[in-house]
């Protein structure tokens, strides 16, 4: 690292000086250095944006709509309310899946009840009901339905929830489920996954309950893994490898029937922890049901997360995971004897959402990277804790990172990649500064598991070792 | 295993490989509850049908793939069109997040804004504190010489007065008194994004013009209107007015936002309208919309300040360009120069050229209404039918003047429009009435997928190519670019269906 704890504070400090005194006095508790020892990053964090900073986050909407329930693939998914959420959200967070699109999958399909005003004014439980009615009619085979509300749904003080339950009764028990995910509740996305969660809880246990399922002694569900570019395919053929029998994935790629297979596994294992916490956390304490955390981005925390999932089985499973560790050896040091060379002792710079700003660390390490100041979205103070078993002494953190300085904080320090979103894309590498999205993987991927790590390794290094960085600055 | 770290395979090839594709059956066969595979297909070729197109026409609550956005979209659009000048949307932040990300997945570029990000207890009590706050930290922060207020559907429900809001901000400092803070409500449940466009654009000029008085002089105002290929347009349109001489302004000129070079430095503004433009616009001789229904309020407005107004509809191609460079030679007084002449000499020798390509081809087409428009004429004008022309954002005015515009000509004969339809009634129509060719922004590459009928991508967004938006799409230049695109599509598709070895490359023709 170029710079030390006291340049990074000073660095910090300098940048806060652009605020109003009262915007200071808020944004300097969310911007810290991380020092070694401590137990957590010195961060406030899940607390409301300040207005006109340029926020990168985004709302309740996006983090049920657009994270956990949009990707369920044999739904379908209504953006209740005016047309724009919808439509900004159609297709753009790659949750790949298969299915016949339109007919058994609606995944990339915008469905919306495209207010008007009369429906603002009169309310819009009639037109819900209708199109519930005409979803029926014209797509036979969907699952279930689920109602994503959008702000003005919450405000109109219309009943969502009485519509759900009269249509799944007239519909035979179908599955309809309302969601009260409108934007303006809560501080980020984050509230969006927790009220998701909920909703699953609330409308599709009761019915999972009712059912049977044949099980086996090594039953798991993949949580929290929204197949972006194939990430929950790439991390599935491994457990699948170990010998356990993955009956759910949530959500990439997922079905109604899976999330209900889940209540009877033996272990769940959840990725993204920050947006399906809840729902784990629920089937510990309902069902019994024990959940792990893991991290399959890059060869150590691999290896490392396929061993404490195997601590959960028998002594079968635990030597098959041996066998797959030591089949994907060769590949993983190819792909670091590659690679490495090419990206030893670069810098690195993350603003992400989710699980991210932590789990990829171990990955860029991997390839003899250093991840030199991150933060999160939307994360909470237990994210912020467990970035303590990943950041190293003097890393900067910044939590809810505005435009300014996020652009600031690049200019001072210098990394050579930073990894964040498409809004930030483009300010950056306009800057010179090699790029990669993080949330989309760049619209490559997938990026977990072993093979995701061969990919990996070669996007960051066709972003860094890009020949164009050379010629941004003109010769005359 | 298949990775190989010497040719790595990623998402393209990865899931092909045997493995992955036995973990997919396997999945879908035990986990899924999947209801066959008999039973999608029967599914699929009823979706095909005449039937499911009746019941598909029939719904009128549902609305699926619809081809529009929502107000704030234009309007932030607009803004970005000023000197630097920062977009600010009052309320939800989630929304401001979208337009964002929306416009920059199809410019490739940054795009600044902010929000007042509006939570629960100013649903409660209103957004006036958030608007103080966010009006203050945006001008420190960014130091914007303007900041263009719109408002998300949030806080059109709550009922916030942006007028009562920005003085009450103003006088509690949050920005100098006299600092230019011009706004629009701009509702999300009612039209469109280019009703925000409107919107916000004659927020705008009300700002500047009100209490202002009228000294008119001979330079004339241009509206380019919401616009997916605005970086090439507003270029093209420069350039004419400079090869005429003709002194213009262009109100919400997004050419260079939309276009910064990387070479070290992130440019949050760049070019735009001047301020002291949009003020000087009011002595104006006249304003040019060239998308009319991007801006009913707003000419409206200018027609009641006295200037003389014309509008027209993205005009692409021959007849559509002569059409508004007579207009602006006979408001400028300036004649058309014989510069002009032999570009559009130029593009009727192409049309002619490629003629036997194009005639009789039958055409699908969707988009904003103006778009629909300027295609549709420029399809007519090739000899080509546009047999179903769709815009989920036109009304049934829209609707009647593409029908006359279909009357007039001989290739109108059995082309029908659809205004407020989306592309999921676009499905039907393109299995029960199949067509050549589809145009439309990248959404229509699903329908490509479902129906086989080949994309060619004009519009907004077009998130999956590349640097179109650089080219122009208006004018005589556009039209060739067009015109282009449309042929490449053409002939890429015969060189494929006629590429088979010894069954069909008899015609696989070097020459065509």
């Amino acid at each position: 690292m170029s710079y030390s704890l006291e340049d990074a504070k000073e660095i910090i400090k300098e940048v806060l000086e652009v605020y109003p005194e009262k915007t200071r006095k808020k944004r300097e508790k969310h911007l810290g250095v991380y020092e070694e020892g401590k137990p957590d990053c010195g961060v406030k964090s899940n607390v409301k944006s300040i207005p006109g900073v340029m926020t990168i986050r985004g709302c309740a909407y996006a983090g049920s709509k657009g994270v956990v329930w949009g990707p369920i693939k044999d739904m379908i998914h209504i953006s209740h309310g005016p047309v724009g959420c919808g439509q900004y959200s159609w297709a753009a967070r790659r949750n790949y899946y298969i299915g016949t699109t339109g007919v058994d999958s609606f995944v990339t399909m915008q469905f919306t009840s495209d207010f008007q005003e009369k429906d603002i004014v009169f309310g819009g439980d009639k037109k819900l009901e209708k199109i519930i009615d005409e979803i029926q009619v014209l797509f036979p085979l969907n699952k279930g339905i689920s109602i994503q509300s959008e702000c003005p749904i919450g405000l109109i003080g219309d009943d969502i929830e009485a519509v759900s339950k009269k249509k799944s009764k007239e519909y035979d028990g179908k599955v309809i489920v309302p969601v009260r995910c409108e934007g303006f509740r809560g501080v980020s996305q984050s509230l969006g996954h927790h009220i998701a969660n909920d909703t699953i809880r609330d409308w599709v246990f009761p019915k999972a309950d009712e059912k049977s399922f044949d099980t086996t002694a090594y039953d798991v569900a993949i949580i929290g893994d929204y197949n972006i570019g194939g990430d929950a395919w790439s991390s599935r053929i491994l457990l699948e490898e170990m010998g356990l029998r993955v009956v759910a994935q949530w959500s990439g790629d997922g079905s109604i029937e899976e999330l209900m297979n889940t209540t009877k596994v033996k272990l769940n294992v959840l990725h993204c922890y920050r947006s399906m916490n809840y729902i784990a956390r629920h089937m510990e304490e309902k069902y019994g049901i024990p959940w792990v955390e893991y991290n399959f981005f890059g060869p150590t925390k691999i290896k490392e997360s396929l061993r404490t999932i195997a601590s959960h089985f028998d002594e079968k499973i635990r030597e098959n995971t041996e066998k797959v560790i030591a089949k994907y050896q060769a590949m993983v040091d190819k792909t670091v004897e590659r690679f490495r060379p090419r990206l030893e002792g670069k810098t690195v710079m993350l603003f992400v959402g989710g699980l991210r700003p932590r789990h990829v660390i171990g990955a860029y390490e991997d390839l003899g990277m250093n991840v030199v100041g991150t933060g999160y979205e939307f994360g909470h103070n237990d994210d912020y804790q467990r970035t303590t078993h990943y950041v190293k002494d003097g890393t900067i953190i910044y939590d809810d990172v505005t435009g300014y300085e996020f652009e600031k904080f690049v200019e001072a320090v210098k990394p050579d990649l930073v990894g964040s979103g498409i809004k930030e894309k483009y300010v950056f590498q306009k800057m010179g500064v090699p790029f990669r999205q993080m949330h989309s993987w760049d619209y490559s991927g997938p990026y977990h598991g072993y093979d995701g790590f061969a990919i990996f390794a070669r996007d960051m290094d066709m972003a860094i070792n890009n020949p164009i960085w050379s010629l941004t600055k003109s010769p005359f | 295993m298949s990775q190989n770290p010497e040719k790595v395979l990623d998402h393209f090839n990865l899931f092909r490989e045997p493995e992955y594709v036995e973990m997919f059956e396997s999945k879908k066969k035990n986990f899924e509850n999947h209801v066959g595979d008999a039973e999608v297909s029967r599914i699929i070729e009823w979706t095909k049908t005449r039937e499911y197109q009746e019941l598909n026409f029939k719904r009128d609550a549902l609305t699926v793939n619809p081809a529009k956005a929502c107000q704030p979209l234009g309007a932030v659009f607009v803004a970005l069109g000023f000197e630097n000048t920062l977009p600010f949307v009052h309320g939800s932040q989630g929304c401001v997040a979208y337009y964002r990300s929306h416009l920059s997945r199809h410019f490739k570029e940054p795009t600044s804004c902010v929000s007042s990000s509006m939570t629960e207890d100013a649903a409660v009590f209103g957004g006036l504190n958030n608007m103080i706050d966010g009006l203050a930290n945006a001008y420190a922060m960014y130091k914007p010489k303007m900041i263009a207020v719109s408002t998300t559907c949030m806080a059109e429900v709550i009922g916030d007065d942006l007028n009562a809001f920005i003085k009450n901000a103003k006088e509690k400092g949050s920005v100098p008194m006299d600092y230019d803070v011009p706004f629009a409500h701009t509702p999300a449940f009612v039209g469109s994004h280019i009703t925000g466009f409107d919107n916000a654009l004659k927020g705008i000029l009300t700002h500047f013009w009100e209490g202002k008085e009228r000294n008119p002089n001979e330079t004339i105002n241009f509206i380019p209107g919401f616009d997916g290929y605005s970086v090439g347009n507003i270029r093209e349109l420069k350039r004419v007015l400079s090869i005429m001489g003709i002194p213009a302004i262009v109100l919400g000129d997004t050419s260079d936002v939309f276009d910064t070079p990387t070479d070290g430095e992130f440019r949050m503004y760049s070019g735009g309208t001047t301020l002291e433009e949009a003020a000087r616009a009011l002595d104006s001789k006249a304003t040019i919309s060239l998308q009319e229904y991007c801006t009913p309020k707003t000419m409206e407005y200018v027609a009641g300040k006295g200037q003389e107004t014309a509008s027209f509809n993205f005009p692409i191609g021959v007849k559509a360009t002569d059409e508004w460079l007579m207009a602006l030679s006979r408001i400028s007084g300036k004649p058309i120069p014989a510069e002009l002449k032999l570009e559009r000499g130029r593009l009727v020798d192409a049309i002619a050229d490629s003629s036997s390509h194009l005639h009789g081809k039958r055409f699908a087409l969707y988009g904003d209404p103006d778009l629909c428009l300027g295609l549709s004429g420029f399809l007519l004008e090739l000899g080509a039918e546009p047999i179903h022309i769709l815009s989920t954002n036109g009304g049934n005015e829209w609707a009647e003047k593409v029908q006359a515009m279909l009357d007039a000509s001989p290739f109108g004969k059995g082309c029908h429009v659809y205004p407020g339809k989306d592309l999921w009634h676009m499905r039907s129509l393109l299995f029960t009435e199949p067509v050549d060719y589809l145009i439309g922004n990248t959404y229509g590459k699903y329908l490509e997928r479902d129906t086989k009928t080949p994309l060619i991508r004009i519009g907004f967004p077009v998130f999956d190519r590349h640097h179109h938006h650089r080219y122009p799409t208006m004018g005589y230049p556009g039209g060739m670019n067009v015109l282009v695109k449309i042929l490449d599509r053409i002939f890429d598709d015969i060189d494929q269906n006629t590429i088979v070895p010894s069954k069909t490359d008899y015609s696989y023709d070097i020459i065509r």
